[in-house]
């Protein structure tokens, strides 16, 4: 499957995301935010850093880069976008998923892993996750707290667009296992249409168990099981 | 023509940087601290003509990009 991992000014996990697909056995590429076109991209990937300097709000000014109008008319038709940390923000900025991230409650960064229990196993993201399996994941943000109106929570709930929340070793969505204060322990949920998908935590970041956990790989093995599909 | 810009974070919104801010006021002995909010002032210098369509177009900017409305509100004043 071909990736294509976006390239903003300042965008510093690209090369990872890059890598992450490689060793998974796909290939990718950057595109710089500049492009008007994806090429032959299978999927999307948008990846985190700090896009502009997080001038202004994060994800402000990325979204409106000449790329993402490629990246919004690929969602249109139905292709797959997974925004990273920072891309979960530019996501958000660009209304193609709801709410907005904000600065962590405890206003510290945090550089840590998490554990986190997924909620749907029918997403084009989440599919190929075992069971009952918590995912261990490195997060690096000092914005990364989820926040909607009460509407919007009601909404994501009622249709399983919650895809990912914070939680403690056994599963449980405790406050102590929220690194940041997102509502409902929010890490990761998909727009209406179930093709793009956002997550604070770096799954690139988990795909070789020499960074300290490959739970990542299940993201991405996800999409190339969902896209491998859709080619037959 | 200058506009001024005053962007706060929604009430309904966790304001983290308010609260410590109002505890470090009370701690440094200023009693009567109700609440600190913090938000954001911006100055856009426009080339002189009409003042409406300025707004106008401003008002537009704001809600489009200078603001996230999920998250914040607004407040635009045009000057001379």
């Amino acid at each position: 499957m071909n990736f294509a991992v976006l390239q903003f000014p300042a965008s510093n996990c690209d090369q990872d995301s890059v890598h992450a697909a490689r060793v998974l056995g796909h290939s990718s590429r950057l595109v710089w935010h500049k492009e008007t076109s994806l090429g032959d991209a299978d999927a999307v990937v948008i990846p985190g850093g700090f896009s502009y300097g997080d001038y202004l709000r994060t994800g402000a000014i990325a979204r409106f880069s000449p790329v993402m109008q490629a990246v919004r008319n690929f969602a249109d038709n139905g292709g797959l976008v997974l925004g990273l940390c920072n891309g979960f923000q530019i996501l958000c900025e660009a209304g193609m998923l709801p709410g907005a991230l904000i600065r962590n409650r405890d206003l510290q960064f945090h550089c840590e892993h998490v554990l986190l229990k997924t909620n749907s196993f029918e997403t084009p993201f989440t599919n190929a996750i075992p069971r009952d399996k918590v995912l261990k994941i490195p997060i690096a943000h000092g914005e990364g707290c989820y926040f909607a109106d009460e509407a919007t929570l009601e909404t994501l709930k009622a249709n399983r667009r919650i895809l990912w929340q914070y939680c403690d070793v056994q599963g449980n969505l405790t406050d102590a296992a929220n690194p940041n204060g997102s509502l409902l322990n929010i890490a990761g949920i998909s727009n209406e249409r179930g093709n793009v998908a956002g997550l604070m935590p770096h799954p690139e970041r988990a795909c070789e168990s020499i960074l300290g956990s490959d739970d990542g790989q299940w993201i991405f093995k996800s999409i190339a099981t969902v896209l491998s599909n859709r080619t037959r | 023509m200058k506009a001024k810009i005053i962007v706060t974070p929604k009430k309904a919104v966790v304001d983290p940087q308010g609260k410590t801010i109002q505890n470090a006021l009370e701690h440094m002995g200023y009693r009567g601290v109700k609440a600190v909010h913090v938000g954001k002032y911006l100055e856009v210098e426009l080339d002189g003509g009409d003042k409406e369509s300025a707004r106008k177009s401003l008002d537009e900017a704001c809600h489009k990009f200078l603001s996230n409305p999920v998250i914040e509100d607004y407040k635009l004043e045009i000057a001379d």
